[in-house]
């Protein structure tokens, strides 16, 4: 159940934007991410909008993974939408109900606000639906290797990422066996009061904790064994490869940037 | 008996904070081809052993050859290329997030070009017969897989000697045949040097030769023979000795007329029934 939160998102097809660079795919949300704020009348968000369902039937998502990517945010969405048409006085009244009156600027603001909140995070659960997560270590190891120069330790953190994922399934069995373990000697994990429940998590994370550490000792012991010295002279197994279609898409990005500069209103 | 590969000359060794030295004033050579098994009871050394060979561990005192290099800080990861290591628990040994980049993951930190690494993990997943799982995540595999992997992992970085740390004693009966046989074929073609820690006895009488570990002493060594022969010894150090010569022992005690020792089961049957035939 756990392991489909983490790895349930990445969804393995095979399509023109699962075979993209991780990095190009990264770019892209870093960008999008910023150009989204130029958006501010109803051509640009078009605009924007036609751009992000081009990808979307790029990838061949099937439309309810995306939908459940937004169902946790879906309430911060409304909210927002509701703040904004209860408390933004700008324009004309459109409706009075006597005790709260409601803006035309209002409204209009807070249609945008919580559709620029969608298209943010359907562009980037696209991007964790059509690459693995090792592939995004990968990309993010790659794009941030020149802050090795300012001594930031970008191999060691994508080394971490890459062996937490490693872990993650081997420490859910390992959950499952303690809780099961546990569950035999009286402890209840399902019912009672609150306060009881969180009680009963303390008899798993201990035995948790200390095997994790004895597995991280044992780890450090193998991979040193194998030669391992550090990031320094050190090359990759798993190459990226950069094609046509990712200058493309970073082209489109850029046009797609001149579009929204010349369409919105100042 | 072929060349000498490594030699240990009164190596001692003690953790810090212990009283007892680990490893006491132990030597002994290993020979090129050989299958070396090392038994002894728990916390007799043998690990700490095998740490000092792979130079994790440093000796206080002594020296270690191999290949004519001698151990030391400077000449380690030089040394480290020539011996391999599998340890005890597949899982704590898997770094990669599936099987072919595990088996890439030594052959990256020597900094060998792609085209290599390729080639070379393709050959000894072939070698540990696992090339059909390339891709496969490590959780979807089985221990006795997952240990064949760390092998090949090994073999990737063609070495000349690989040391098995109790690498069977985690699988069910069937992986550890798989394991054991992948490692004898490697061994018979000429490709590896064995030290196998074992508590397998069963497994230690099918070695070239046997050192028995003892509170950090080298005890004895000799061939399966010769150190079966000590029976009582080694159950007095907390040993236990094969099925097949225990009942070897037991029937020549009745009075039938075997020969000598059996080390595996297979040749008691054969000279029981050969006995039989003749009575
Ligand atoms: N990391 C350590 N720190 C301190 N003492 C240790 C450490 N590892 C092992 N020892 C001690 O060194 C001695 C030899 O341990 P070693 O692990 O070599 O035994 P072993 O023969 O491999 O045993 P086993 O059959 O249980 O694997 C033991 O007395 C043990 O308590
Ligand atoms: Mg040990």
């Amino acid at each position: 159940m756990l392991d489909k939160m983490i790895f349930g998102r990445y969804v393995p097809l095979d399509s023109l934007v699962h075979r993209m660079d991780p990095r190009s795919k990264l770019l892209l949300v870093f960008f999008f991410v910023c150009i989204v704020f130029l958006a501010n009348n109803l051509i640009t968000y078009g605009i924007l909008a036609v751009f992000t369902l081009a990808l979307i039937a790029l990838s061949k998502i099937p439309a309810r993974f995306l939908f459940n990517g937004l169902k946790p945010i879906l309430f911060l969405i409304l909210f927002t939408l509701l703040l904004h048409i209860l408390f933004t006085k700008e324009g004309d009244v459109i409706y009075d109900f006597g005790f709260i009156e409601i803006y035309e600027g209002g409204l209009r603001q807070g249609l945008y606000i919580s559709f620029r909140f969608t298209l943010l995070i359907l562009v980037t659960s696209l991007l964790t639906l059509t690459t693995s997560p090792i592939s995004i270590t990968d990309g993010l190891e790659q794009l941030l290797g020149p802050l090795k120069k300012w001594k930031m330790p970008v191999h060691e953190l994508a080394l971490m990422m890459s062996i937490s994922l490693r872990f993650i399934p081997t420490l859910m069995e390992e959950t499952e066996k303690i809780m099961k373990a546990q569950t035999a000697r009286g402890v209840d994990f399902t019912s009672g009061p609150i306060k009881e429940r969180v009680k009963s998590i303390v008899p798993l994370l201990v035995p948790l904790f200390v095997s994790s550490f004895k597995r991280a000792e044992e780890l450090a012991i193998a991979m040193e064994a194998r030669g391992y010295r550090g990031g320094e002279g050190r090359t990759k197994y798993r190459q990226l490869s950069w094609h046509a279609v990712d200058t493309l898409l970073l082209c489109t990005l850029a046009v797609l940037t001149i579009l929204l500069l010349l369409f919105r209103s100042y | 008996m072929g060349e000498k590969l490594v030699s240990l000359n009164d190596v001692t060794f003690k953790y810090e904070g212990q009283d007892r030295n680990a490893v006491d004033c132990v030597s002994f050579d290993v020979y090129k081809g050989e299958w070396l098994a090392i038994v002894g009871h728990n916390g007799s050394g043998k690990s700490t052993l095998a740490k000092l060979l792979n130079g994790l561990q440093f000796a206080e005192s002594g020296s270690i050859t191999i290949n004519d290099i001698e151990l030391s800080e400077a000449t380690v990861w030089d040394a480290r290329k020539k011996v391999g290591m599998v340890f005890q628990n597949p899982d704590n040994q898997f770094v990669g997030t599936t099987v072919q980049d595990d088996v890439a993951f030594g052959l990256e930190n020597l900094g060998v070009q792609h085209q290599m690494m390729v080639e070379r993990v393709q050959n000894a997943l072939n070698k540990v017969q696992m090339d059909q799982f390339l891709n496969q995540e490590p959780h979807h595999l089985s221990g006795g897989q997952k240990q064949r992997v760390a092998i090949a992992g090994v073999l990737a970085l063609q070495p000349d000697i690989i040391i098995l740390d109790e690498a069977t004693s985690m699988l069910d009966p069937r992986g550890r045949e798989e394991v054991l046989h992948t490692v004898r074929e490697l061994k018979d073609e000429n490709i590896l040097t064995v030290i196998s820690i074992t508590h397998d006895l069963e497994e230690a009488a099918k070695a070239d030769r046997i050192i028995v570990m003892n509170q950090g002493l080298l005890y004895r060594q000799g061939t399966p023979d010769e150190i079966f022969q000590l029976e009582g010894e080694l159950v007095e150090l907390g040993l236990d000795i094969p099925f097949s010569v225990k009942l070897g022992k037991a029937l020549r005690e009745q009075g039938l007329n075997l020969a000598d020792s059996h080390l595996t089961e297979e040749e008691l049957v054969k000279d029981l029934c050969e006995l039989n035939s003749r009575m």
